[in-house]
């Protein structure tokens, strides 16, 4: 069972057609759950994500409560159904993994400060995996967070880069992903600082300089497409430009 | 809440020591701890090493066996990296299943091993589709002194490049070498104060809000990262991170050289 394709980009090309700098199509449907006090289901590619966010709200058991700020709880799941061979339900190393990174993508965005004692949740359920599952996750978490009016320090875009037929190219598909030579996702906050960030495969130090400019790249473009979602949702009476909002002069975290 | 002002009076001396550019061991930013590395120190498994990077201790033991192969990768050998922080290794460590902590550890070593192809895993292959050496790698937490990752790591190798594979135990022909391709090396480094540290002490480790781990190989080239903590890291801070971990990479293969 070795389907590798022989090439992954002829003329210039994706296996999918798309430009080596190009990203998958992105759908975002904003606030789809009734119950959870912030949601988003977004599809990119194939990937379908669903992210619920509960809090913030009371943290249980006690003895977990921080008195000087909220604990952040991040679960991303895949379901059974979400890949060709069925995997086990519940958590694998490998999710347990992910949703700890994820989780701190997060933590230095979030204004924890302001809720002492509570517990945020944030769910991610992959309901179809296409490759790039954490970072798609992580850009539903992120407007769903804002959707349950947790107050950020501003919008957390991901995507993923890496090496396919010794070229550097955006947002790997399935078969990118299983047979390329690296793969890298990224996490940033508008401006530019990462919240996550880590590789697999073999890259030289260029190659890398290369891969984290062009992380930066799908970055902001995945942000631009966030900031959309938000404003058609929320209307945009006060629109705030990504400039405004930075970690400087933000002392309260510390 | 003792600890938390623990931590606080901590970071202040801490910080104030890295705004003159010291450290409270005395150490340059990018300078590791003294690293001793002791191979063959468990008779009982295929290959095992004891590392010790300034306080922290970990011994790494491998076991091989035949076994099936992943059905997808019928003609390649298995590698399955554990590690367990036993509660003997710090009061902050309790017995169980391995959480995120112990996951993450193990789930970065093996990357870097794994990514770098350091084993020739398809010279594992004993019967392809039915039977393949299986390698399985265990990393024993026995003291917390800091930076477990780049001990883990470190031992890891050092264990494989020891490690034989018992094929006459199997009726498999005569004993061998694991085939090992390259050596890579995991450097960390912590964000503190706007500076980077190499190699963290345990007291460093907890004070900073963010790791960066980078696994370089032979040839300079990069095969896993990991950024781990709650604190974001800027590109350029990324990229020095790289440069550093290349050259102290390239400063502890050396040992190897004695293995």
């Amino acid at each position: 069972m070795n389907d590798k394709p022989e090439h992954f980009i002829i003329d210039g090309k994706r296996l999918d057609g798309r430009n080596l700098d190009e990203l998958r199509p992105i759908k975002i449907e904003m606030s789809p759950l009734d119950r959870a006090d912030g949601s988003c289901y977004l599809e990119w590619g194939n990937n379908k994500i669903m992210a619920a966010v509960y809090g913030p709200r009371e943290l249980h058991p006690r003895h977990r409560q921080n008195m000087t700020r909220s604990v952040v709880q991040y679960r991303y799941n895949m379901a059974s159904f979400s890949v060709d061979e069925r995997i086990r339900p519940g958590p694998s190393r490998r999710s347990v993994e992910i949703s700890k990174v994820s989780r701190e993508a997060f933590e230095p965005v979030v204004f924890t400060k302001f809720f002492p004692r509570t517990a945020i949740d944030v769910f991610i359920e992959v309901l179809q995996a296409d490759a790039g599952t954490r970072t798609a996750g992580i850009n539903a978490a992120s407007l769903a967070l804002a959707d349950a009016g947790i107050p950020m320090r501003g919008l957390v875009s991901a995507c993923a880069v890496g090496k396919v037929d010794g070229r550097i190219v955006l947002d790997l598909m399935k078969e990118e992903d299983n047979y390329g030579e690296a793969d890298m996702p990224v996490a940033m906050i508008a401006g530019g600082r990462i919240t996550l960030l880590q590789m697999d495969g073999r890259l030289t130090t260029e190659e890398f300089y290369e891969a984290l400019k062009l992380a930066k790249t799908g970055c902001d473009k995945v942000y631009e497409l966030q900031r959309q979602a938000l404003l058609e949702k929320y209307g945009g009476e006060h629109p705030v430009d990504a400039e405004d909002v930075s970690l400087e002069g933000d002392t309260d975290e510390q | 809440m003792s600890n938390d002002v623990m931590a606080e009076i901590q970071r202040d001396y801490l910080f104030n020591l890295v705004l003159k550019g010291e450290r409270a061991d005395g150490r340059a930013f990018d300078e590791f701890r003294e690293m001793s590395i002791e191979t063959n120190v468990i008779g009982a498994a295929e290959g095992s090493a004891l590392v010790k990077l300034g306080d922290t201790q970990v011994l790494v033991g491998i076991k091989t066996q035949p076994g099936e192969p992943f059905p997808d990768t019928p003609d390649v050998g298995v590698i399955i990296t554990n590690a367990e922080l036993i509660p003997m290794a710090s009061p902050e460590f309790e017995a169980g299943p391995p959480r995120e902590g112990a996951i993450e550890i193990a789930r970065v070593v093996d990357r870097g091993i794994r990514e770098s192809k350091s084993i020739d895993l398809k010279k594992l292959c004993i019967t392809e589709g039915e039977k393949v050496w299986i390698i399985f790698i265990d990393i024993h937490v026995l003291n917390n002194g800091g930076n477990i990752i780049d001990a883990a790591s470190a031992g890891s190798i050092a264990a494989l490049l020891t490690a034989t594979l018992p094929a006459a135990r199997y009726d498999l022909g005569e004993d061998s070498q694991i085939p090992m391709r390259d050596i890579p090396i995991a450097v960390t480094a912590i964000e503190f104060g706007g500076e980077l540290l190499l190699d963290p002490s345990l007291d460093e480790e907890q004070i900073a809000g963010t790791s960066l781990t980078v696994i370089t190989n032979t040839d300079g080239s990069i095969s896993g990262m990991q950024k781990s903590g709650a604190e974001p890291l800027t590109v350029d801070q990324v990229i020095r991170v790289v440069d550093m971990a290349k050259t102290a990479a390239a400063e502890i293969r050396k040992k190897f050289l004695e293995v």
